[in-house]
């Protein structure tokens, strides 16, 4: 099979567009969790590196690469070297199949606001979330510290639990649309109502478990300082800590861009049809929408993390198996009632 | 018993109703209150541009008086090293040499005077016991340095500058 150059030289620039996005994205927002937590505590937050702090990020990755390197003598060195490498690898990835805008016109050629446009997208991103438990798993077994252990331990036993309950809301999603593209999920959206008018309880389910996924507060128990020093990154430093927490970022990034692709129209404005306005211009401004979007859901994952305490191992369990997955089976049920009635 | 406030409230253990055992409800209004704080004024003092107002009683760094004609008011009578619980000051004492008496008010003076930053307390009791009104806490504070024997102020930061006109009763940082 001959792969056309323009081909090549179109997806390049795109994952590379794709690839800095999501890194800046992360980057910054772990200024702008710090600056939240401020606002949220009633400080100011980092305000000496540049203006405003916003060279903060900088000063942290380079203080990240200065930092003094401590690999554990008694650590099995390939998995600890491996584990933050599959962490970050993984959160990378995901962001291929999300359709990050629709077609741009230039020179007579429709350009694919998207790496690649698969018809498993939905699977895929599952896949490859699923993954990034290895991360997680191996850095925490391969440090050989009981809190590492105990860390991992809760990390993946928290990530397998939440996966079921998100798939099943998935499962529910996608008997309405019919399609596990999540290009085409989007393009339904554009034409019809969003689907959280469709799936209300399905967007909690996921919402609630993609904070799950994330390690996020409430679900933050695999870092749980308190019982746990660091969880399963106790005994990182340097680079290596700073691409675990980089890669919690990007999950960050990511699950916001997949909740409002799914739900809330991804690239989708409502009614700029209307306007009458260039079909260049309105897909640029549907990927600002769709990015301002993704900023909304981050500053949520920030304004619940200063808002909750943290859940107890226990009840997240509970919370897991016997509340979201018995809700997301009565939504499937419901859907599938009102699939049949209408 | 009678209440001190009228806020106390008492812990029932009952069963949670529904509503709260959803949690979202209180969530959402536990958010609330976190998101008013977006705008709330901040408690921030930018501390070395900024600083925070000290209280008239405030004892930072102490300072060696000098009276209205500029002469140092210390005897190095050790009334305040005596006093001193941390044991942090050290005098040695001198003879005043002729055309010296604008320089010292009495016969007697400090020819070395030093304060251990480091065991000072602030307790502000060689301030008590000075006769003289010598000695006196201000509201500068000590800053951080990276050496431990730099925190051994002698007299060259101690003494009042010549020219300056602080009241020997306040407690004001001299303006300088």
């Amino acid at each position: 099979m001959e792969i056309p150059v323009e081909f090549l030289i179109e997806k390049t620039i795109i994952i590379i567009v794709v690839f800095t996005v999501s890194l800046v994205t992360a980057m910054y927002s772990t200024y702008a969790e710090r600056k939240v937590s401020a606002l949220l505590q009633d400080r100011i937050g980092p305000n000496r590196a540049g203006p405003f702090g916003l060279m903060q990020p900088l000063a942290d990755g380079i203080k990240f690469i200065f930092k003094e390197e401590i690999i554990p003598s008694s650590s099995n060195k390939g998995l600890f070297i491996l584990g933050p490498s599959i962490a970050m690898l993984t959160a990378c990835m995901t962001g291929a199949v999300i359709p990050w805008g629709d077609y741009l016109e230039i020179n007579g050629e429709q350009v694919l606001l998207q790496v690649t446009d698969i018809n498993i997208g939905v699977l895929y991103i599952f896949a490859v979330v699923s993954i990034g438990v290895y991360g997680v798993m191996i850095g925490g077994w391969a440090s050989n510290n009981k809190f590492s252990l105990m860390g991992a331990i809760r990390a993946s036993s928290q990530m397998i639990s939440y996966e079921i309950a998100m798939g099943l809301a998935i499962i529910a999603l996608i008997m309405t649309t019919g399609t596990l593209s999540i290009r085409e999920i989007v393009e339904q959206q554009t034409t019809d109502f969003w689907n959280i008018i469709y799936q209300p309880l399905g967007f909690f389910i996921f919402m609630v478990c993609s904070f799950a996924e994330c390690n996020r507060t409430p679900f933050d128990l695999p870092e749980c300082e308190a019982e746990l020093v660091g969880g399963y990154h106790t005994e990182y430093s340097s680079m290596k800590l700073g691409l675990y927490l980089f890669a919690e970022y990007i999950n960050m990034f990511i699950s916001s861009a997949v909740m409002s692709a799914f739900y809330f129209g991804g690239y989708d404005i409502p009614y700029i049809e209307t306007l009458g306005l260039s079909p260049n211009l309105v897909t640029i401004l549907g990927s600002a929408f769709f990015f301002s979007k993704i900023l909304a859901f981050i500053f949520l994952f920030m304004w619940v993390r200063w808002t909750l305490p943290r859940f107890r191992y226990d009840q997240l369990m509970n919370l897991g198996w016997k509340i979201m997955i018995p809700l997301a089976i009565i939504n499937i049920i419901l859907t599938g009632a009102c699939i049949l009635i209408f | 018993m009678q209440a001190l406030t009228n806020r106390s409230k008492v812990v029932v253990d009952k069963k949670m109703t529904l509503m709260e055992r959803i949690y979202v409800p209180a969530i959402v209004s536990g958010m609330m209150i976190t998101f008013s704080h977006l705008f709330k004024k901040k408690a921030t003092i930018q501390y070395p541009e900024q600083q925070r107002e000290f209280s008239f009683v405030y004892r930072g760094k102490h300072i060696l008086k000098r009276d209205e004609q500029g002469r140092e008011n210390c005897t190095a009578c050790g009334l305040c090293a005596v006093s001193c619980p941390a044991e942090a000051i050290t005098i040695i004492a001198g003879e005043r040499k002729k055309g010296e008496e604008h320089l010292y008010r009495e016969e007697k003076y400090a020819s070395l005077y030093e304060i251990n930053m480091l065991r000072c307390i602030f307790c502000g009791l060689c301030e008590e016991a000075c006769p003289k009104d010598a000695v006196y806490l201000t509201e500068e504070l000590v800053p951080a340095l990276y050496n431990r024997k730099d925190f051994i102020y002698g007299k060259d930061k101690l003494v009042q500058p010549l020219g300056t006109s602080a009241h020997p009763k306040t407690y004001k940082p001299y303006k300088k």
